[in-house]
């Protein structure tokens, strides 16, 4: 394909191309947000949410909604789209598989098991109070799913994360399905969870995640540079200076830092981690600094995108996020994979 | 007689017909995974309300002036089940094991063309939404979903050629897109309806009888003797079309009997048991680190690891009192990680 010659290609004219490409994307993100404040059960003009922003007045129903609804909303989906899009342009670039999922160290796995742990053993059932447990979750099975993948003397190569993640993955969903299946209760909360959505949350609920996120996107840029590098293989990663033991440590750090964040504070969402990178790809070709960058404006773009349609498909009520972003993204990514070839690494 | 030097110990086998040669260590590991069946199913048929020893268990079935009621309740109830145990497990198996070598890819399994998620929103439409809650319908249902939507990623993907790399990309939107029309369904209806239909998905062997054993098992020696001859095509195929075809395996139309088959033996199970996960993707993984062999691909090594993992788990689902996907799949996920820990450990 085209984008292989493009790693080489750091001609000033690309560049440009590239600049101005993710300066539309930019735009896009904001017409996103936008509609993401404005569109809704209630449909409120964006002059009345410019205000609302600007000059809060609790005593107006409108600026109250978008204030304690709205703005939170657009908020975690600005932060969960952009953390899934560069995590999965991560865990793609790292294990070198143009396929690879978020999820595929085993973090959703992780984190819906410490849920149905505090939701069918504990009994914790108020919304909100299972999520240091998703959170916890996530990390602690990407540790055991790390360290499981550095047994032996070649380290964590992404092979072997790939298989430890899915053998422990699997053992874990097991146990998940073991406790909800004991009980309707516990089935009545994992079934709502296991449908990530952005909605219902307030701003409170969001002050852990933001600091989090933003760590992970800013670990995650910075090794984008020995991305590039690791794809030519370990060796010659090393010849060029790439220190490769402590760079695939940082991208673990990172992935885990953004998955485990996202799911604790969304729950699962398909399809945008997976997605957006490997769409990207087709445009940027693979330098991974273009990858991750795009990744984290077009991300939330289509998860706010995503979010606004599933409020206004349905004649009464809203579908959740989780299910929009996989109804939506998954004929499109057919439409591309049926015109284009898969686009490398 | 062997001059050549094969790496490794081998056994000429020679019928009226062919002689070939068998690593030993292949039929040393078949023979161990023998005798684990064998005990695991006369374990699992002391186990239940009604209390049989195992030497009970063993008169019963070999011993017809035997007491009528032990009798009845071992070979009636409790048989099928073990057969049934045996039959799913070597199906799902050879399938893994078929789409494993077909896509090169050792987490590739008969789920990357959807056929798993195809079922479950076939059932999960047939339960919930048309109201039919009766056994065939279920069986029906599930068949009909996942055999629509293997053929539906299978047209998807097929233009000009049939990459590998396209059909899992095809199957994973499709998969995506079901899985979620299925979620959608579950969050809305009441928390009984979302259970039936999560009990489903779990697979269970319980309640299943020589009534649903014979065809099964008639379809699964079919499928079984259309499976012979890729044990052999499907590891040169591995190598690359080119090569394959040089060797004389026409790529095209062994990757489409590959993929008939490979559903169908899933399709089969489905059917019966309901989905029973990851025996698919473990199996041909154990077996190929047992056999120490250089393909996912085989047949009796394959199917007999299968067998022995589903009639275990079945019979730890039975003293746990769950179904046994959920058994599977902590079982299978304990064991495979504890394989590569080893493997990663030896391989420094």
């Amino acid at each position: 394909m085209p984008g292989g010659a493009g790693r080489a290609d750091v001609s000033p004219h690309r560049t440009g191309t590239l600049a101005v490409g993710l300066l539309v994307a930019t735009v896009v993100l904001i017409a996103a947000a936008v509609a993401s404040l404005a569109i809704g059960n209630r449909a409120i003009d964006p002059l009345t949410v410019v205000r609302a922003l600007a000059a809060y007045d609790d005593a107006n129903p409108l600026h109250l909604m978008v204030m304690e609804l709205r703005v939170p909303r657009t908020l975690l989906g600005i932060l969960v789209g952009a953390a899934l899009a560069v995590c999965g342009g991560l865990i793609q670039a790292f294990t070198r598989n143009p396929l690879a999922d978020p999820g595929i160290l085993g973090v959703n796995a992780g984190a819906s098991f410490a849920v149905t742990f505090a939701v069918g053993v504990l009994g914790l059932t108020t919304p909100g109070t299972y999520v240091p447990f998703a959170l916890a979750g996530a990390f602690i099975l990407t540790v055991i799913v790390y360290a499981l993948g550095s047994v032996g003397a070649s380290g964590a190569t992404p092979m072997k994360l790939t298989l430890a993640g899915v053998a422990l993955g699997a053992a874990c969903t097991g146990f998940t399905t073991a406790i909800v299946l004991r009980d309707e209760g516990t089935l009545q909360v994992m079934r709502f969870w296991s449908v990530g959505s952005i909605g219902g949350r307030t701003l409170d609920q969001l002050t852990w995640a933001a600091p989090l996120i933003v760590a992970g996107l800013v670990i995650g840029l910075l090794c984008a540079r020995s991305l590039n590098a690791l794809t030519l293989g370990d060796e010659l990663a090393q010849a060029l200076g790439v220190r490769v033991r402590s760079t695939r440590v940082w991208v673990v750090v990172a992935v885990t830092l953004l998955a485990g964040t996202a799911v604790a504070a969304a729950g699962p969402i398909a399809f945008v981690g997976l997605m957006i990178p490997h769409v990207v790809r087709w445009f940027t070709g693979p330098d991974q600094r273009w990858v991750l960058t795009y990744s984290m404006v077009l991300g939330p773009a289509f998860l706010l995108l995503a979010d606004v349609l599933g409020r206004i498909v349905l004649p009464s009520g809203e579908l959740r996020v989780g299910i929009v972003t996989a109804l939506l993204g998954a004929p499109i990514l057919i439409m591309l994979v049926r015109r284009k070839r898969v686009s490398g690494l | 007689m062997s001059v050549i030097d094969h790496g490794r110990r081998l056994i000429r086998v020679e019928t009226a017909h062919t002689a070939t040669l068998v690593p030993v260590r292949s039929v040393l590991v078949c023979l161990g995974l023998v005798v684990v069946i064998i005990g695991a199913g006369l374990f699992a048929m002391t186990i239940g309300a009604y209390e049989i020893g195992f030497d009970a268990v063993i008169r019963a079935i070999v011993d017809p002036a035997s007491d009528p009621d032990v009798r009845q309740v071992v070979t009636e109830w409790r048989l099928p089940r073990v057969l049934f145990a045996v039959l799913c497990g070597a199906a799902l198996a050879l399938a893994g094991g078929i789409f494993q070598s077909l896509t090169r890819n050792p987490l590739g399994s008969p789920d990357i063309i959807g056929f798993g998620v195809g079922a479950q929103f076939g059932v999960t439409l047939t339960m919930l939404v048309l109201g039919l809650n009766t056994y065939l319908f279920k069986a029906a249902g599930a068949l009909v979903g996942g055999l629509l939507t293997a053929l539906l990623v299978a047209l998807l993907a097929n233009r000009h050629t049939m990459s590998s790399f396209r059909l899992i990309i095809v199957g994973i939107g499709v998969s995506a897109g079901l899985g979620s029309l299925t979620s959608w369904i579950l969050i809305s209806v009441s928390v009984e309806q979302a259970m039936m239909a999560a009990t489903w998905g779990a697979g269970s062997l319980a309640s299943l009888g020589f009534d649903q054993l014979l065809p099964a098992a008639t379809a699964f020696v079919v499928f079984a003797l259309l499976a012979r001859p890729l044990r052999r095509s499907l590891p040169v195929l591995e190598m690359g079309d080119d090569a394959a075809m040089a060797l004389g395996v026409r790529p095209g139309r062994t990757r489409l009997i590959a993929m008939v088959v490979g559903v169908a033996l899933v399709a089969l199970v489905t059917a019966a048991a309901g989905p029973i996960s990851f025996i698919a993707l473990a199996a041909p993984q154990i077996a190929q680190r047992l056999t120490r062999s250089n393909t996912p691909m085989g047949l009796a090594p394959v199917m007999l690891t299968g067998a022995a993992l589903v009639i275990v788990s079945d019979a730890v689902a039975q003293l746990l009192a769950v179904p046994v996907g959920v058994v599977t799949l902590s079982v299978g996920g304990i064991y495979l990680t504890c394989l590569l820990a080893a493997q990663f450990v030896r391989r420094t």
